[in-house]
């Protein structure tokens, strides 16, 4: 009975008939969007033209040029035509794929839309969303980190904002970058140890914890930003990371730019996310990990140190959050300013359960937050009439729609917030 | 008094339950009651106490006066070490609660200006504490629901952005139509943002202290773009609302520079509206059993949605009192910056006042009057005021894990179980 009932269920999580049917409407929907918010106003043979490379590449390629109009009705009809199979037949485990392709339809409408009669330089703006999209990625990484291992960290923003300061401190005192880096980590880590041993040790309800750490790291940065970096401008002078292009590979078309044309942050962005990915899913190291986070009674009964686990999982993630700190200042800003990690700490948080607790899902989530913050800023400059705050605010409610079930059911770790104790 | 002492009918019950257990009651038990403070007050008070001698090692730590003092001479650092603590913290008690010698001269002189100048401390402390209280209450009600509400500031920039718009669009009302229509405007503002993370919770499941720190930044955009476009203030360059109008202001009692207004009147009634709920009716009596024990409370017939429902939207209701408190008492208009944080410091006070009315009432007075003693420490010790910050994260670590405080100060671990919050994790 009880398999029947399991394998039931499991029948329900992969073609549920409820959520093919709400797929195949919000396709449509999508489709019909398209048309309806973007087509009035534009005139027949309007063009939107796409520039392809940086002023600063040696290979330009012409700018990319599309009808306006055109491509709208045609990105909506297969949109409309997505849905209609959605709903006729389902595309069952593919749902997800096809729905990210829906939604990257309705992003390109809508830039095709923003920028019709104009020229947006799309290399610039997806490098611009790949930058954006470092803090937030590595903030869920760290949020990873801790949380598959069972301990909730909403304390990422803390983190970052308190290795943003040490990391423009130190680095203007020894004026070099990369010993203001390795403070910046050094910083994350140690507040970390104080979540971990609130949480750990005192069995500290984790979210409180995570917030002594937040109003902590507030408080600390505020007051030596108003007592030290404010009175003394050489304090708040580091040294940064500026673009190091990686040599041949910075110069293919649209790739180069994009990817390899970055700061060192997006690298190791990237290195992490391999490194994580593998480390998680692909080793000894990763399954310890995962099983004090699922079910850690069983895990210690395996002779697993849950405690140590743990402390372990809880430090790396702060050093990661530490790390993105010193983006803000060491690769993108310079200096260090009050509250400048914005909530981007919180984000990442959010591109975490987006990303169901993988460190890929994670990234996918970070590049549409990053993406969303990158048109924000360019919404001006085109003209757009839609206030930018309303960008900004899709993150946050995208992850609660994601959080709400009804576009496929986020699933934290079982044991997540739940402080161990040995019997 | 009556000489004649009437004879005390023989308790029944308790007459069935000895023949029931065939034995007499036993024997009185010989009292354990421990001397002195229950731990339950004392924590807290040494929780305090040791968030100020951290604050003072960190004054002291990042001073230039000390460093340069043992520069010269052991002595001299000491001696600098003590100037600088006792400068800044005279400076906060002063600040907060008024200079006695100033306050005994102005008296003398008579000068009514000077008068209120003197008191105007103290009154300013009781004015930051108001919304203190009403954002305080607002997280100990959710945690006696057993909801983690993260989201008061965001539902206390929801009340705000409500209780504005209605204090600025009515126009000629009389006070007493206009004023309680602007508080409930704030009061509905914030519960809509408390029953939204509620309603998922009790609906879907999700966890609502993600959704309620999401909807945290939602309200901070979307009173971004209200400030920037519909509800800026013609002709003003910088974000901020029209002025409210004066038939919605919460009086003040004295003229200029005191600022203190009703609406610390307000919070100590909702203080007690709150402890009448909770404890007296039978809607409260549920609240805390779903709290307390979800399953059991089930088990019992109440409705467990419902009370997570009506516990967050009562929360965020508390939460958008404390915004419209705040525009419609001190600033009278809205603007981006009118918060600094209440509701993050109201996690720490609803812990600190034990998530009992009178508990965060009197905690909102501590960390009002240290919030406003520090703008003085600031200026006149140059401590940066955000120490306050530092000060509340310790006390707050100290009270969530009152293990360290039982360690450092050798108190022996009650016997029952403390009544610390426990909130399982994301899966709801």
């Amino acid at each position: 009975m009880a398999t029947t009932t399991s394998a039931f269920h499991r029948k329900i999580e992969v073609v549920s008939p409820t959520r093919q049917r709400v797929m195949g409407i919000l396709f449509i929907l999508l489709g019909l969007a398209l048309v309806f918010f973007f087509t009035p106003g534009l005139s027949q043979g309007q063009v939107t033209t796409f520039g392809l490379s940086l002023a600063t590449s040696d290979i330009q390629l012409p700018p990319w040029q599309v009808h306006t109009l055109p491509t709208l009705y045609g990105l909506a009809v297969v949109s409309a035509i997505l849905g209609g199979i959605q709903l006729a037949r389902g595309f069952g485990r593919y749902t997800n794929w096809v729905l990210g392709l829906v939604v990257g339809f309705f992003i390109f409408g809508f830039l095709v839309w923003a920028a019709a009669g104009k020229s947006l330089n799309l290399v610039g703006m997806l490098n611009t969303t790949l930058s954006r999209s470092v803090p937030i990625t590595l903030g869920a990484l760290s949020g990873i980190l801790c949380e598959r291992s069972g301990v909730v960290n909403i304390a990422i923003e803390g983190m970052m904002l308190t290795g943003a300061m040490v990391s423009a401190l130190v680095g203007s005192i020894t004026q070099n970058a990369w010993i203001g880096l390795l403070a910046a980590i050094f910083a994350g880590a140690l507040l970390a140890l104080i979540h971990a041993v609130l949480s750990i040790k005192y069995k500290t309800n984790q979210i409180v914890s995570g917030t002594v750490i937040n109003i902590f790291a507030t408080g600390l940065t505020s007051y030596i930003s108003a007592k030290f970096l404010q009175v003394n401008q050489a304090l708040n002078n580091p040294p940064t990371f500026g673009g190091t292009p990686i040599p041949l590979l910075s110069e293919v078309p649209i790739l180069g730019p994009v990817l390899f044309n970055n700061s060192i942050f997006v690298y190791v962005m990237f290195v992490l996310l391999i490194v994580l990915n593998i480390a998680l899913f692909q080793t000894r190291w990763g399954l310890r990990l995962r099983a004090v986070g699922e079910h850690p009674k069983a895990a210690d009964t395996l002779g697993i140190d849950v405690f140590k686990t743990r402390y372990m999982a809880v430090i790396l993630g702060g050093m990661v959050a530490g790390f993105a700190g010193g983006y803000f200042t060491l690769g993108s800003a310079g200096r260090f300013d009050e509250v400048m990690t914005a909530g981007r700490g919180f984000i990442g948080l959010a591109a975490m359960i987006f990303g169901n607790w993988n460190p890929f899902g994670a990234f996918g989530a970070g590049l549409l937050f990053g993406f969303a913050d990158a048109l924000a800023s360019r919404l001006a400059i085109l003209g757009v009439a839609i206030p930018s705050q309303f960008l900004l605010m899709a993150p946050y409610i995208a992850t609660m729609i994601v959080l709400a079930g009804v576009i496929g059911r986020a699933r934290p770790p079982a044991a997540d917030g739940i402080p161990y104790e040995k019997e | 008094m009556n000489p004649e002492k009437t004879p005390q009918p023989p308790d029944f019950g308790k007459l069935v339950l000895e023949e029931i257990n065939h034995e007499a009651a036993p024997p009185p038990q010989p009292e354990r009651r421990k001397r002195g403070i229950p731990q339950s007050v004392l924590i807290p008070l040494l929780a305090v106490l040791t968030g100020l001698i951290f604050g003072a090692i960190f004054i002291i730590l990042t001073s230039q006066e000390v460093y340069n003092g043992f520069g010269q001479s052991f002595g001299a650092g000491l001696t600098a070490m003590w100037d600088v603590v006792a400068r800044s913290y005279t400076a906060l008690f002063t600040g907060a609660l008024g200079d006695p010698v100033r306050m005994i001269n102005a008296l003398q002189s008579g000068n009514a200006l000077e008068i209120r100048r003197a008191f105007n401390p103290f009154l300013e402390s009781l004015v930051t504490s108001t919304p203190y209280i009403f954002a305080g209450l607002a997280v100990a009600l959710g945690f006696r629901a057993g909801v983690f509400n993260i989201g008061a500031e965001g539902q206390l920039f929801m009340g705000a952005i409500t209780a504005t718009y209605v204090g600025y669009k009515l126009v000629g009302l009389p006070m007493i139509i206009h004023l309680p229509l602007a508080l409930l405007a704030g009061a509905l503002g914030g519960a809509i943002w408390g029953f939204i993370p509620g309603w998922l919770k009790a609906k879907t499941g999700g966890h609502e202290v993600i959704n309620t720190i999401m909807m945290n930044y939602i309200a901070f955009r979307l009173s971004e773009w209200l400030l920037t476009g519909p509800m800026k203030r013609p002709g003003s360059y910088n974000p901020v609302s029209p002025e409210i109008q004066p038939s919605a202001w919460l009086p003040r009692f004295f003229e200029d520079p005191i600022r203190f207004h009703l609406g610390f009147f307000l919070a100590l009634g909702m203080a007690y509206v709150v402890y009448w709920f909770l404890f007296k009716t039978t809607w409260g009596f549920e609240l805390r059993t779903v709290g307390s024990n979800p399953y059991g409370a089930k088990y019992a017939g109440m409705d467990v949605t419902k009370n997570t429902v009506l516990a967050m939207t009562l929360s965020g209701a508390l939460a958008g009192l404390a915004g419209a408190n705040e525009v419609l008492g001190v600033n009278h208009s809205l603007a981006m910056a009118f918060s600094s944080g209440y509701g993050f410091d109201s996690i720490a006070l609803a812990l600190l006042g034990n998530n009992h009315p009178v508990g965060v009432v009197l905690a909102s007075l501590l960390f009002g009057t240290l919030r406003n003693g520090a703008t003085s420490m600031q200026l006149s010790a140059n401590v940066p005021n955000d120490i306050i910050s530092v000060l509340q994260a310790v006390i707050l670590a100290f009270i969530a894990a009152p293990a360290i405080i039982r360690s450092l100060y050798r108190l022996r671990k009650p016997a029952e179980g403390e009544g610390m919050i426990t909130i399982k994790g994301w899966g709801g």
